[in-house]
C-alpha cells in the first residue's frame, strides 16, 4: 500500500527550507532543465562535435576543452532523480504505471506527454529557466522577470485547460 | 564578512563542490516526490481547480525561502549580493512562460517534476522527459533565427523592491500576507469544486502562518544592510589591507594589466566630469560616487578574470569608491597608486610634466594643467608598454570569484 502524499503546506515548508539552504550554502538556488540541457549537449558533442562548433548557443557549453557535464546544475539534476527515487521507495510509490485521465488510452497519454515535454523544453530554454529555476528560485529572491514568468506559466496553462479537459477529466 | 554563501570551490575543490549540489538535488527530488509531484494527474488537477497542491506547495516554498533568505541577509549571515537572482529578460521570459504553461497542461509535468515521475516508474514521465530533451534540442538548433528577441528586454539583476521603490522587508512581508490570503481562498475553492477529494488545511496552519508573518516583520524591522553597514562588517580586515598598501597598484602594474590578454582590466575613474574630459586613461569609464552601488549590479556580471581599478586625481576619492565596491562584495578591486596624477607623472611626456605641473594644489585635485579637453586622445592615455620598462612588485592576486554568474537553470 503506497503511503499518502505529504500535506501540501508541510511539503511547501520543506521545499522552502531546501530552497533556502540551496541559496544559503551555494548561492544558486534550484533548477532542472539546465541539467538536462547539458546532458543532451554532452551526447550531441559525442555524436556530432563539428555541429557544436557551428552553433553559438551550444558552443557556450561544449566545444574545445569545455566539458558540458562540468557544471553544478548537472549534479543537482542527478541528485533530483535519485532523491525522487529514494523518496518513492520509502513511500512505496515506485510503480511502473501511466497516470492519465479516465477517457484516454495509454498511447494518447504518452503522445501528449511527449508533445507537452517538447513545449516545456523549448519554453524553458527561451525563458532561461523552468518552474524550478525561474519561478521557484527567482520568485523567492524577488526577481521581477521570475514573477512575470510565473504568472505567464499559470496564464498559459489555465487558458488551455478548458480545451484539454477531455484528456484529464 | 558574511560567511554565506560558502565559497564551495575553495572549501571542497572544483569537483568536491559538486557533491554539495548532489545532496541539494537529493533533498529537492525527495521533497517533490513526497508532495505528489510525480503524479501528472495531481499536477493537472491544479488547472481544473480540483486540487490546488501545485499552487500551495510552490507559494509556501517561495514565502518560506524568501523570508529566511532576507532575514539571514538582514542579520548579516548571508550576502544577498552573492546570491543568484535570475536576470530579467522580460519578454523572452513571458513568451517562454506561456509556451511552458501550455506544455504543462498538455504534458502534465514541468521539467523538475517529470524527473521525479521518471524515477518512480511513471511511463508518462519518461515520455515527457524525452519530449523535454527534444524541445531543448530544437531550441538549440533554432535560437539563432531569433537571437535578437532572445537577448531583448534585458534588465539585468532587477528585483520587485527596485521596481516598486520599496525596501525588501516591506515587499517580502506583503508577498507573505498575499500568499496567505490566497491560501485561504484556495481552501474555499477546493472545498467548493473538489468535493470529497479536497484535503482540509492542517490544524497548525494558523500558528504557522502567524510565525511566518512574525519572521517577515522582524526582517522588516531589522532592515537589509546598506552599503555603510556592509562596509562596517568588513572594515577590520579591509582597513588593514589599505594601511598595508596591499591594494594600491602602481601605474606600471596597471599598464601591464591593461596589456595582459589574460586579464580584463576595468578602469573606474571617479573624478569630476571636467577632469575626466581633459584626460583619462584609454578605456576608462567614469563612475561618480552616487552611482557606485547601482553599477555593482552589472559589474558583478563581468567575467572571473576581471580586475577593477579605481582612480581619482590622488587617492582619497578613489579609496572611498574602493570601499563601497568592496562592501558590495565585488571581487578583485584595486586602487591606482597616486591616482591619475601619478599616472601622468609616470607616462606623461617630459615637457608636459615639467611645464604643466601645478605647484599649489589641494589634495585630490589635478596636479597638471590641460589646455584642452582631449580625453584619451593623447599619448599618456595609451602608453606603449614596450617604451617603458619599469620594475614593479605585483600586488594583484586574482581571487576565486564568489559572485554568482549562473544559477537557476544554469
Amino acid at each position: 500500500m503506497p503511503k499518502a502524499y505529504m500535506n501540501p503546506y508541510l511539503a511547501g515548508i520543506l521545499l522552502g527550507i531546501v530552497l533556502f539552504l540551496a541559496f544559503f550554502i551555494t548561492g544558486t538556488g534550484l533548477g532542472a532543465s539546465g541539467g538536462l540541457n547539458r546532458m543532451l549537449v554532452f551526447f550531441q558533442n559525442l555524436a556530432v562535435p563539428e555541429h557544436i562548433n557551428q552553433v553559438p548557443y551550444l558552443l557556450k557549453m561544449a566545444g574545445g576543452s569545455l566539458n558540458p557535464l562540468d557544471s553544478w546544475i548537472v549534479y543537482l539534476t542527478v541528485g533530483t532523480i535519485l532523491g525522487g527515487l529514494l523518496s518513492g521507495l520509502w513511500g512505496k510509490r515506485v510503480k511502473i504505471e501511466t497516470n492519465k485521465g479516465p477517457r484516454i488510452g495509454n498511447k494518447t497519454r504518452w503522445m501528449m506527454a511527449f508533445l507537452g515535454g517538447i513545449l516545456m523544453g523549448y519554453g524553458a530554454r527561451l525563458a532561461r529557466g523552468c518552474t524550478s529555476g525561474q519561478a521557484l528560485s527567482g520568485g523567492a529572491v524577488l526577481s521581477v522577470g521570475s514573477w512575470a514568468f510565473m504568472f505567464a506559466v499559470f496564464a498559459g496553462a489555465y487558458a488551455f485547460a478548458y480545451f484539454l479537459r477531455r484528456f484529464w477529466n | 564578512m558574511t560567511s554565506f554563501p560558502l565559497p564551495l570551490g575553495e572549501l571542497f575543490g572544483h569537483y568536491g563542490s559538486y557533491v554539495v549540489y548532489l545532496l541539494v538535488g537529493l533533498a529537492f527530488g525527495a521533497t517533490l516526490e513526497t508532495a505528489g509531484f510525480g503524479n501528472s494527474k495531481k499536477l493537472a488537477a491544479q488547472f481544473y481547480f480540483k486540487d490546488l497542491t501545485v499552487f500551495k506547495v510552490m507559494f509556501t516554498a517561495i514565502i518560506v525561502a524568501g523570508t529566511l533568505i532576507f532575514l539571514s541577509s538582514a542579520l548579516g549571515l548571508l550576502d544577498y549580493n552573492l546570491v543568484w537572482v535570475p536576470p530579467t529578460y522580460l519578454w523572452p521570459g513571458i513568451v517562454g512562460g506561456l509556451i511552458m504553461g501550455v506544455g504543462f497542461i498538455v504534458g502534465g509535468f514541468c521539467p523538475g517534476t517529470s524527473l521525479v515521475a521518471m524515477a518512480t516508474g511513471k511511463i508518462d514521465g519518461v515520455f515527457f522527459v524525452l519530449g523535454v530533451l527534444s524541445g531543448i534540442f530544437l531550441f538549440g538548433e533554432t535560437v539563432s533565427n531569433f537571437d535578437i528577441f532572445f537577448e531583448s528586454s534585458y534588465m539585468g539583476r532587477f528585483t520587485l523592491p527596485e521596481l516598486l521603490g520599496l525596501d525588501y522587508g516591506t515587499v517580502m512581508l506583503a508577498v507573505v500576507v498575499m500568499a496567505l490570503l490566497m491560501f485561504w481562498g484556495a481552501e474555499k475553492v477546493e472545498s467548493a469544486v473538489g468535493g470529497e477529494t479536497a484535503q482540509k488545511a492542517p490544524r497548525w496552519a494558523v500558528p504557522a502562518s502567524a510565525a511566518l508573518v512574525a519572521l517577515a516583520a522582524v526582517n522588516l524591522a531589522v532592515g537589509q544592510p546598506d552599503n555603510t553597514d556592509r562596509w562596517k562588517m568588513i572594515e577590520a580586515e579591509q582597513a588593514a589591507l589599505l594601511d598595508g598598501r596591499e591594494v594600491q597598484i602602481s601605474p606600471a602594474e596597471l599598464l601591464s594589466l591593461i596589456n595582459d590578454s589574460q586579464i580584463k582590466a576595468v578602469l573606474l575613474d571617479v573624478r569630476d566630469e571636467r577632469y575626466f574630459n581633459q584626460f583619462h586613461i584609454h578605456g576608462a569609464r567614469r563612475l561618480p560616487q552616487e552611482q557606485v552601488v547601482d553599477a555593482t549590479r552589472e559589474l558583478m556580471f563581468e567575467p572571473a578574470n576581471t580586475v577593477f581599478v579605481t582612480m581619482g586625481n590622488d587617492e582619497t576619492a578613489a579609496t572611498e569608491t574602493w570601499k563601497m565596491l568592496k562592501a558590495e562584495s565585488l571581487p578583485n578591486v584595486y586602487i591606482l597608486e597616486g591616482g591619475v596624477n601619478n599616472w601622468l607623472r609616470t607616462y606623461g611626456e617630459d615637457w608636459f610634466v615639467q611645464e604643466h605641473f601645478l605647484r599649489n594644489r589641494e589634495n585630490d585635485q589635478p596636479a597638471f594643467r590641460f589646455d584642452a579637453a582631449l580625453g584619451s586622445r593623447q599619448s599618456a592615455a595609451e602608453p606603449n608598454p614596450h617604451a617603458f620598462e619599469i620594475e614593479f612588485e605585483p600586488k594583484v592576486k586574482l581571487e576565486l570569484k564568489r559572485a554568482p554568474t549562473s544559477g537557476g537553470c544554469g
